[in-house]
């Protein structure tokens, strides 16, 4: 006996999407893999890491925490949805640039996700306001002190 | 780590919600058939294969659950609200200040935008957060079923870690969270080896005082030291300023890959001790 699929459409970076999937497909392989968006990683699969992070309706939640059935007809943004309409880095991502604040880049749709939100909601964040904010997403390269900087000149420059 | 194949049903109604899980309690294999609400503890078990529920009822459709009252009595919590709806709430906030101060220790932001309040509850993992705060508090669970509702309290619904007092079929519609009243003071304390972790030991403690200051109750619900939240009523040491040595005494936790069983005893004494004293502050204040 097959699986039953559902129909799933799902408003992704400001574009009405549609794929069947079964009740179990989280949403961050219904991204990766039935709308082929890869920007989204994965690697614990237990919201540890941190690294699938997207925004649901603006606000971050882990997309391997998620079944994609249940948030469908909401609006997703991903890493891919961050930039500007001509490819235009947004403010943050420019300040991950700028400040070094990514090496193998693997965790840091995540953080992006996360720190947009962050800034969004407390423009002006004080240092343990910062810290608070990304203690969720984890880095195995950088340290963490040039990822708390870019949130910094992400928010002076917002 | 992918989920294994379940019966997916997505009831927009109570109604809907309780035949469903009704039905799943009448088949084959009884409490097969499990709720949805955030998922941030089932999906975790879900993708390690933990758990293989028959079917999954998922009630984050069902917007009648997603209530948050705050009145003179308490704060009554739907189903359906977040952790981080609860936690923002000024109204919640000013009737019971201790589920804030609760909340900012339960996981990170961005687990708390997904995870309810209900679902901690009947999780009732022995290290969370929230269970500890009902059964402090004396609060309850309103329960649902195709055969009809009944309200659980505190003390009667934790029964063991991961076991609360559902039968087959019920859903947790609310918890009531009773409200401080004037003349006392709350506190929330804790130690977790990482920011957002599950913690070591905890406690939520309240106090209250007469119209000159001195301390009339003293209580206090631990989390982290054994299977269900433990209430210890500390009003006798706390007059005497000598709760961390009472707590030591009276309590009996476990040793495990974290922590051993002295370190637990030793690190609860001394969260209680700041539990108190700041609890017994807040309540001279609002004298
Ligand atoms: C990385 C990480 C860290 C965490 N750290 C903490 C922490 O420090 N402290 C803490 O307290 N929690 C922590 N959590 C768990 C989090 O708080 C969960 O959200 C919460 O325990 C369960 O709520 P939920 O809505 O996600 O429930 P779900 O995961 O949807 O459900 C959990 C269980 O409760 C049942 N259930 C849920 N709602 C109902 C209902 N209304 N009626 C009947 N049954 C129901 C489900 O069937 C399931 O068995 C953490 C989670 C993660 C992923
Ligand atoms: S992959 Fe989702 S938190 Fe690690
Ligand atoms: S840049 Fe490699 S994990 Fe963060």
């Amino acid at each position: 006996m097959s699986e039953p699929t559902f129909p799933i459409e799902l408003t992704v970076n400001g574009v009405l999407r549609e794929a069947r999937a079964p009740a179990r497909r989280l949403l961050s392989d219904f991204l990766r893999h039935d709308l082929g968006l890869t920007g989204t990683h994965v690697g614990c699969e237990h919201g540890v890491c941190g690294c699938c992070t997207v925004l649901l309706d603006g606000d971050p939640v882990r997309s391997c925490l998620t079944f994609a059935v249940t948030v469908a007809g909401h609006e997703i943004t991903t890493v891919e949805g961050l930039a500007g309409p001509g490819g235009e880095p947004s403010t943050v991502q420019r300040a991950f640039h700028e400040e070094h604040a990514l090496q193998c880049g693997f965790c840091t749709p995540g953080f992006l996700c996360t720190v947009t939100a962050l800034l969004r909601d407390t423009p002006h964040p004080t240092d343990a306001e910062i810290l608070e904010g990304i203690s969720g997403n984890l880095c195995r390269c950088t340290g963490y002190q040039n990822i708390v900087r870019a949130v910094r000149r992400a928010a002076g420059e917002a | 780590m992918k989920p294994p194949p379940f019966g997916y049903h997505a009831p927009r109604t109570v109604g809907e919600a309780l035949d469903a899980l009704a039905r799943g309690a009448d088949g084959p294999d009884g409490g097969g058939t499990k709720v949805l609400a955030g998922g941030q503890s089932l999906i975790p078990l879900l993708n390690m294969r933990l758990a293989a529920p028959a079917a999954l009822v998922d009630i984050n459709g069902v917007t009648e659950l997603d209530g948050l009252e705050a009145t003179a009595e308490g704060v009554r919590v739907g189903a359906l609200a977040r952790h981080s709806r609860v936690e923002r709430s000024a109204a919640a906030a000013r009737v019971q200040p201790l589920l804030r101060r609760a909340l900012r220790h339960v996981a990170h932001p961005v687990i708390r935008n997904r995870g309810t309040v209900v679902g901690s509850l009947v999780h009732a993992d022995p290290a969370a957060e929230l269970p500890a705060v009902l059964a402090l508090l004396g609060g309850a669970v309103e329960l649902a079923s195709a055969r009809g509702r009944r309200t659980v309290r505190a003390r009667d619904f934790f029964r063991g870690p991961l076991e609360p007092a559902l039968e087959p079929g019920e859903l947790a519609v609310a918890a009531f969270f009773p409200a401080r009243p004037p003349g006392t003071g709350v506190a929330f304390a804790e130690f977790a080896r990482r920011h957002g972790d599950y913690a070591l030991a905890g406690v939520a403690a309240l106090a209250a005082v007469d119209g000159r200051g001195e301390v009339t109750a003293a209580r206090a619900a631990f989390l982290g030291v054994a299977g269900v939240p433990v209430v210890l009523d500390l009003t006798g040491p706390a007059t005497t300023g000598r709760v961390a040595a009472a707590v030591r005494d009276r309590l009996d936790p476990e040793a495990d890959l974290h922590a051993s069983a002295d370190y637990r005893r030793h690190l609860a004494g001394v969260l209680a001790e700041r539990a108190v004293t700041e609890a017994t502050t807040e309540a001279r204040e609002d004298r």
